[in-house]
């Protein structure tokens, strides 16, 4: 059972949310669904990058009385590594500004078409 | 037919290529060299339980401000974006009317919603939860206050001033930092404290609760946008 730990289970599952995040951008024919994809396909790479941040056995990054004892603060090999979780945080921002933005599209394309499917935006189709 | 199997075939490759780096992946063992020394010296240089905390507000603080930044480049795309007629602004739309339900479980819920985004962002440095995700929970209360009133107006005036003032602290926070202790965003203008307590680790809970601040306003800010533009559909 070398396999069943954190790290992998993390990376299995950002992977797979990955591809179904990219599935539903490839073929879902509705513009709320396909903002649905590009939120599952983020929340995949943040679980991805998180993951290879994992050290076996190792707990979350913060001090307090189960890690450390006072007086004695150096966790160093009690800990998983915090800078992933620090830059996904940073990730996490960022994918809530792209999805608000592309909400913001989706309510000025419908306000065009009075539709959301995407067949029907064919301006630029010859 | 054709599309489909493409399709398939895209999304095999990609998992072929996933799989290859699936496989390379070796689990580790121990900490790289810079989470190493956050590890080791964190507590003693930053004060803060959350070595999370510590990293994204103190090591990376320049990067934060990156991230606020980012925050508000959105809130103003989108007001810009969504801007409305003068002749829309007038409007009021017929909704439906919100269940009895909602409308009173948003009434209890609220001021607590609120409570609880406030000691998520004060607590950033000691428990798993900062600026950000405080600012979130905030206007998820918002959010809910929207959906129980649907023709609520939310006051833009407090909103913007809450956003100007916590995003000119969180500067100005900064700049003292170079002034009085080691550089941009150094968290020791003020004594670090007793380590695990509320009032320690310097500046983060200050800096943290402008974050959640503006990050709630923010937020809301956009929520409003997104309420007034169905005026023109």
């Amino acid at each position: 059972m070398e396999f069943i730990n954190l790290g992998n289970i993390g990376l299995i599952i950002g992977f797979l949310l990955i591809i179904v995040g990219f599935w539903g951008v490839l073929t879902q024919k509705n513009i709320i669904k396909i903002i649905i994809g590009f939120s599952i396909l983020n929340t995949g790479i943040n679980l991805l990058i998180v993951s290879l941040g994992y050290v076996k056995g190792k707990t979350a990054p913060i001090i307090d009385a189960t890690i450390a004892t006072e007086g004695n603060y150096n966790v160093a090999d009690k800990i998983v590594d915090p800078v992933p979780q620090a830059l996904v945080l940073t990730a996490i921002v960022i994918g809530f500004g792209i999805t608000a933005l592309m909400l913001a599209y989706a309510m000025k394309l419908y306000k065009a078409k009075k539709s959301l499917e995407i067949n029907k935006f064919n301006d630029l189709k010859w | 037919m054709l599309k489909n199997t493409l399709m398939t075939l895209v999304l095999l490759v990609m998992a072929y290529l996933f799989y290859g780096l699936y496989d390379g992946y070796e689990l580790r063992d121990s900490l790289s060299g810079i989470s190493e020394h956050f590890a080791t010296k964190g507590a003693e240089e930053v004060g803060a339980a959350n070595l999370v905390t510590a990293v994204v507000v103190t090591y990376r603080g320049f990067d934060t401000l990156g991230e606020v930044t980012i925050l508000f480049l959105t809130a103003s795309i989108i007001a810009f974006f969504l801007k409305l007629k003068d002749e829309d602004f007038e409007k009021t739309i017929e909704h439906r009317d919100t269940s009895e339900l909602l409308e009173t479980a948003s009434k209890i819920l609220i001021p607590v919603i609120f409570l609880f985004g406030i000691y998520v962002f004060i607590n950033g440095h000691l428990t798993p939860g900062g600026g950000f995700q405080g600012g979130a929970i905030i206007a998820t209360g918002v959010a809910l206050m929207i959906l129980a009133n649907p023709n609520i107006k939310l006051n833009y005036n407090v909103i913007h001033w809450v956003e100007s003032i916590s995003g000119v602290s969180f500067v100005i926070i900064g700049i003292l930092g170079i002034l009085l202790a080691g550089g941009f965003l150094d968290n020791k203008i003020i004594g670090l404290g007793k380590f695990g307590e509320l009032f320690s680790a310097g500046a983060i809970p200050i800096i943290y609760s402008f974050v959640g601040l503006k990050v709630g306003a923010e937020i809301s800010n956009i929520l409003n946008k997104y309420q007034k533009s169905q005026k023109e559909l």
